[in-house]
């Protein structure tokens, strides 16, 4: 219930700011589609935690966005020097990394910060084990420090 | 002016990150690392251009942030649902950018597609 | 305002260049990443548009087509290995990766 009164409301606030329309007949249109989409979703069984990931709204995302923004900057920054140069010093290698954090979705917002840094790509993703494509040695280094691991798994906060 | 000024560098950078991208793109030797390329163009591309709308919608002709400081409270809601628009656009390309990239990586892995290593001395990095 | 048409150059040129990998792939999922950027690039232009022609509502083409271009990129990549579109003729699962 929790997850469908959520999904309800970012769609009734989705429906609000993006039409930006207060009549009458839009907003009775709009709690019309909101309550068809959400008994829909309900009746898909999408509506859990993982189609609803109530469980990643966590007051650490405040300090966690910033600072994977600034990674993201700063390892763009790195790609992008990398394609003007002459020699790009690509040494493209794979490597494994263990999640270490105890929820899947936990793991799968790690997954998708390697991804969403450029020089880290996520391949495949099992229970405990994440295989990355990373652009050079370098990129490689930094991610198997565990430093973006250790912040989401204190994102996570206590079980 | 100042405005003007502000806009245009975030735009200009957005479209050098967007252009560094896409000839990383044509550049890089093979699919996974002209991924991290395109990467560039997903990521800082898109968010520096976005970030240049989202100040012209605040503070250009008509902004919202303009429109309020003078009072004038009606004027400035076109401003501030298209600055809610433009995050909207910028949360989707950034979550779906990286969702989208990953299945591709998943794809060509289990495809059985070997990534590009500098040890092959027959590979050169430009194609 | 000048600067959005410059911003609306460097898209286009990214656009072009991205077509440029589309075309000479030599992999299927070089063809997919490639239009895939092609695809963010179209919404950044749409984008930029909006505000080069003082009609911002563009911003409501550009999301919808940031959220099209992701279902189409997955929606290949699902054909890829599943071909046909009924449940019936899905394909085996792919074999492990090297």
């Amino acid at each position: 219930m929790r997850h469908t009164l959520a999904l309800a409301g970012v769609l009734a606030l989705t429906w609000l700011l993006w039409s930006g329309h207060t009549g009458a007949l839009l907003l009775g249109l709009g709690l019309l589609s909101v309550a068809a989409t959400a008994a829909l979703a309900r009746r898909m069984g999408l509506v859990d935690g993982e189609g609803v990931p109530l469980a990643v709204v966590r007051p650490g995302l405040i300090t966690y966005l910033p600072w994977l923004l600034w990674q993201v900057v700063l390892s763009s920054i790195d790609v992008g020097r990398r394609v003007w140069a002459r020699d790009p010093g690509l040494a493209p290698r794979m490597l494994h990394v263990t999640p270490t954090q105890a929820t899947l979705t936990g793991r799968v917002l790690y997954a998708n910060s390697i991804t969403l840094t450029p020089g880290t790509i996520s391949v495949m993703m099992e229970d405990d084990d994440i295989l990355v494509h990373a652009l050079h040695a370098e990129a490689a280094d930094g991610l198997a420090s565990g430093d973006m691991d250790r912040r989401v798994t204190a994102l996570e906060g206590p079980a | 002016m100042i405005v003007e000024v502000v806009v245009g560098i975030l735009l200009g950078l957005g479209g050098l990150a967007c252009i560094t991208g896409a000839v990383g793109l044509l550049r890089f030797p093979d699919v996974y690392s002209r991924m991290h390329a395109s990467g560039v163009t997903d990521t800082l591309g898109a968010g520096l251009v976005v970030l240049g709308l989202l100040v012209w919608a605040a503070l250009g002709d008509g902004g919202w942030a303009t429109a309020l400081a003078e009072g004038h409270a009606e004027a400035a809601k076109p401003g501030l649902l298209q600055s809610v628009k433009l995050v909207s656009i910028l949360f989707f390309l950034w979550v779906s950018g990286t969702t989208a990239v990953h299945a591709l990586a998943k794809a060509a892995w289990l495809d059985g597609l070997v990534p590009w290593t500098r040890d092959e001395e027959g590979a050169s990095s430009t194609r | 305002m000048s600067v959005f048409a410059v911003a609306m150059v460097a898209v286009m040129v990214t656009m072009a260049l991205a077509l440029v990998r589309a075309l000479r792939g030599p992999t299927i999922f070089d063809r997919i990443l490639a239009v895939n950027s092609f695809g963010t690039a179209t919404v950044l232009f749409i984008s930029v548009h909006g505000y080069l022609a003082g009609r911002p509502d563009f911003l409501d083409l550009a999301l919808v087509y940031a959220l099209m271009n992701f279902i189409g990129t997955l929606a290949v990549l699902k054909y890829l290995h599943a071909p046909g579109l009924g449940a019936a003729d899905l394909a085996p699962p792919g074999e492990e990766g090297p």
